[in-house]
């Protein structure tokens, strides 16, 4: 996946295309012109009143774009953000005005907070009633300007393609993020002379920062000389395509790499250097070496307090270099030594050659002998708990050996997301999808239908829990409409885990409101006609799994786990990275 | 330690640009003490000023919050001592308290203030300066009986002037590549 290596393309396309067809056509036709110009081929969507011109026009066009219609608009902007993780296209939303366009708001959020470039394009009232609270009117630009990178109204058809144009540049340009574009139902309608240039250049935003030299010198410099470095590779690694050349600096360098959640697919888990996940339910050594290393080289990533912990006692022996597209993320939360205000692959690129080449066996050693601590008191119960009951880890682990890491994962949120991210084993291969910054429930139906749309050419495996599964589930209808191929497997403990795991540690065990009654899922799917089986005993799993993945459509397992188990480690909050909690109760 | 900033920015005149800014301030807590809005020197593009108590690890932080805005061509943070900034004040005071005594020879040569209407009613009187110089005739003038009185917010230039000068250089420069054309005037 690579934003920016898609922001190239446009360029050269922009020249055969920057003198199109001049013709009069509504405002409505040519959005779907404009989008056809930028690549699009499917959308997410749910119909409705003011965006009823727009619909109209996709029907003359359903030959080259495919619209989607999910259950609920929610569901919508969840599987545009799922379908741009897997393509490295920006994905496309529509919804109607008012109600239609306030329940974007979490998915747009969702989007924002994990750099994922999304065009919302809302409907809006006819401009003459904009501002009058007429019927389904709402002030989305006012609502979405905390959640998005950009947003704009049109209220004249003619404006629309520059404003569609700038909005893809600004979705997928620098550090990603969606954009909201709200056309008025009489600029649906009117004509234009319509016309389409591809916009590469906005005076008030630069994303593209000149490389300087020097700091990439003195990065070097630091590196050569630390003892004990370590690498946080964050998901800007992949969002600029950096993979690679982070492997090459990694093992030019020996340097130990550690991922966040979104960064976990960013370095190949099977790699000697790979020293595990960061935060709050990371692995032990990454966690507790954060506070010994002499030198952090953080990548794409933002220091969320998830990953920190307490900040008084974050990484206090380290200097710290910062390679990041965001220059507001610098210096943040973290002060940092060295600034490097750029893309990461640009930077990875020119660093490489500068760097000695090293081995750092002792320091490497140290995690080892950590991860044997973390194996032996949680990997191994979790991942061969004997003879209890079916544990989170031991499904995700058969579900990674099966697929072998050769697989698109979604996650929804809560205790099975941090199964997922500590017991499946990424490699090149993978993409995950998954709800970091926000850690919205209910993202991972959708995602998963979003994500398979964009044909991956692998399979895509949703782990959701049961309450996150019953805050979207109306998608099942849009995965049975479409036949989408989604697996999806639901790991039912009968509560909100996560927030129950909360309440047996912090708050002496009361269950307020966390227990679940729950519906028969099996029926449930196979009330929308998907093949469905549920799994009680470990003896089934692997094989119900098999039997998951090689069906050709939609299949769900649903697995019963223990309900009241926990995930550790966990950096409980206000402690600091060292101080993990490894074992409770 | 909090100190005042002058946060003088500017941007592209799109609607509702200045809700993202402020926006972004209040997410921190941040009060506006003043802000004027004024198109620029370049066409098109409207200049912010607005002043702000807070640390200089936050001011930093919001500044560069603030610029990554798309609509927002570049912003500067500056302390008391790098600016020169006025204000201007109106002070409409009662004709009877301010003839009695030598008021308003006073006004003029003291306070350089100017007077902008007379009537037997009241008499309004213009002042620009800095914060204090306002506050300080206010108190002057308040035995007379002040009816009304307004402040602007502040408007301000750096001592460098070469720094804003330099800067819409590059973004002319820049923009002999890019598609939209920018009047510098002077
Ligand atoms: C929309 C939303 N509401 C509430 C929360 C708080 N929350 C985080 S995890 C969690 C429990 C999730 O339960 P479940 O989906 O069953 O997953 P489990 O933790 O049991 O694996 C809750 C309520 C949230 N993250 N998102
Ligand atoms: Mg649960």
């Amino acid at each position: 996946m690579n934003f920016i290596m898609s922001n190239d393309k446009t360029k050269t396309t922009n020249m055969k295309n920057s003198d199109s067809e001049r013709s009069q056509i509504s405002g409505a036709e040519a959005l779907l012109k404009c989008l056809i110009e930028e690549g699009v081929d499917t959308i997410f969507g749910y119909p409705g009143g003011a965006i009823m011109p727009v619909y109209d026009k996709l029907l003359d066009y359903s030959d080259r774009l495919r619209h989607i219609l999910t259950r609920h608009e929610q569901g919508a902007a969840h599987a545009a953000q799922a379908y741009a993780m897997v393509t490295g296209r920006p994905g496309v939303c529509f919804a109607t005005s008012g109600p239609g366009a306030t329940n974007l708001v979490t998915g747009i959020a969702n989007a924002f907070l994990d750099s994922v470039p999304v065009v919302f394009i809302t409907a809006q009232v006819t401009s003459g009633l904009i501002g009058t609270d007429a019927f389904q009117e709402t002030d989305i630009l006012g609502i979405s300007m905390p959640v998005t990178k950009w947003n704009a109204q049109v209220k004249k058809a003619a404006d629309i393609p520059d404003t569609i144009a700038r909005a893809f540049y600004i979705a997928r340009s620098g550090r990603p993020g969606p954009v909201l574009v709200d056309i008025s139902k009489d600029a649906q309608f009117e004509n234009l002379s319509y016309s389409y240039r591809k916009c590469t250049y906005i005076r008030s935003y630069n994303p593209v920062i000149p490389l300087h030299i020097r700091d990439i010198e003195s990065a070097a410099v630091m590196i050569n000389h630390a003892d004990k470095p370590l690498i946080l590779a964050g998901h800007g690694v992949i969002l600029s395509g950096a993979a690679d050349e982070l492997k090459a600096l990694a093992e030019k360098g020996g340097i130990p790499v550690a991922a966040t959640l979104l960064g976990l697919p960013a370095f190949p888990q099977r790699h000697r250097l790979f020293v595990g996940m960061l935060g709050m339910h990371g692995n032990y050594a990454p966690n507790v070496l954060t506070n010994q290393a002499d030198l952090i080289i953080a990548i794409g990533m933002r220091f969320d307090d998830r990953v920190t912990g307490n900040l008084k006692k974050y990484a206090p022996e380290a200097r710290i270099i910062h390679i990041e597209i965001d220059k507001a993320e610098i210096n943040k939360n973290v002060r940092v030594d060295l600034e490097i205000n750029n893309d990461a692959r640009e930077v990875l690129t020119t660093l490489l050659p500068l760097l000695r080449e090293k081995s750092r066996e002792k320091w490497i050693r140290e995690f080892r002998i950590l991860d044997r601590v973390e194996y032996e008191k949680v990997i191994r119960p979790e991942t061969e708990p004997g003879q209890d009951e079916i544990r989170m880890g031991e499904v995700v682990k058969t579900v990674s050996d099966i697929t072998e890491g050769d697989a698109v994962i979604v996650t929804d949120v809560g205790q099975h997301q941090m199964a997922v991210a500590r017991y499946y084993r990424f490699s090149e291969k993978s993409t995950l999808v998954t709800s970091g910054g926000m850690g919205t429930m209910g993202f991972g139906l959708p995602a998963s239908l979003g994500a398979a749309s964009g044909n991956p050419g692998k399979p895509v495996i949703a782990f959701i829990g049961d309450g996150g599964f019953q805050m979207t589930l109306q998608e099942l209808g849009t995965i049975m409409q479409y036949q989408i191929p989604v697996k999806i497997i639901l790991l039912n403990n009968s509560f909100l885990g996560m927030v129950r795991q909360w309440q047996e540690m912090f708050f002496n065990g009361r269950y307020a409101s966390t227990e679940m009654v729950n519906p028969d899922f099996v029926a449930l799917a196979g009330a929308y006609g998907i093949q469905a089986r549920s799994v009680t005993r470990r003896e089934e799993l692997s094989q119900a799994v098999g039997t998951m993945l090689a069906a050709e459509g939609p299949f769900l397992v649903e697995v019963a786990i223990g309900r009241e188990a926990n995930i550790l480690p966990m950096v409980e909050p206000g402690a600091s990275v060292s101080e993990v909690t490894l074992t409770y109760r | 330690m909090k100190q005042e900033y002058t946060i003088s920015l500017f941007t592209e005149d799109h609607i509702g640009i200045l809700s993202r800014i402020t926006l972004i301030l209040t997410r921190r807590q941040i009060n506006i003490e003043s802000i004027t809005a004024s198109e620029s020197a370049v066409q098109g593009v409207q200049m912010l000023t607005m002043v702000v108590t807070t640390t200089p690890d936050m001011v930093n932080k919001v500044a560069t919050q603030i610029e990554k805005l798309v609509d927002v061509i570049k912003v500067f943070v500056h302390t008391s001592p790098e600016i020169i900034c006025q204000e201007i004040a109106l002070y409409k005071v009662t004709s009877r308290g301010l003839m009695s005594g030598s008021m308003i020879g006073d006004l003029v040569q003291k306070h350089h203030a100017r007077i902008l209407e007379v009537t037997p009613e009241y008499i309004v009187v213009e002042k620009s300066g800095n914060r204090a110089e306002i506050t300080d005739l206010l108190a002057v003038l308040e035995p007379c009986g002040v009816l009304q009185f307004v402040r602007s917010g502040r408007i301000a230039v750096t001592r460098q002037v070469k720094e804003l000068n330099a800067y819409l250089k590059e973004m002319e420069e820049a923009e002999r590549g890019g598609p939209e054309k920018l009047e510098v005037y002077n």
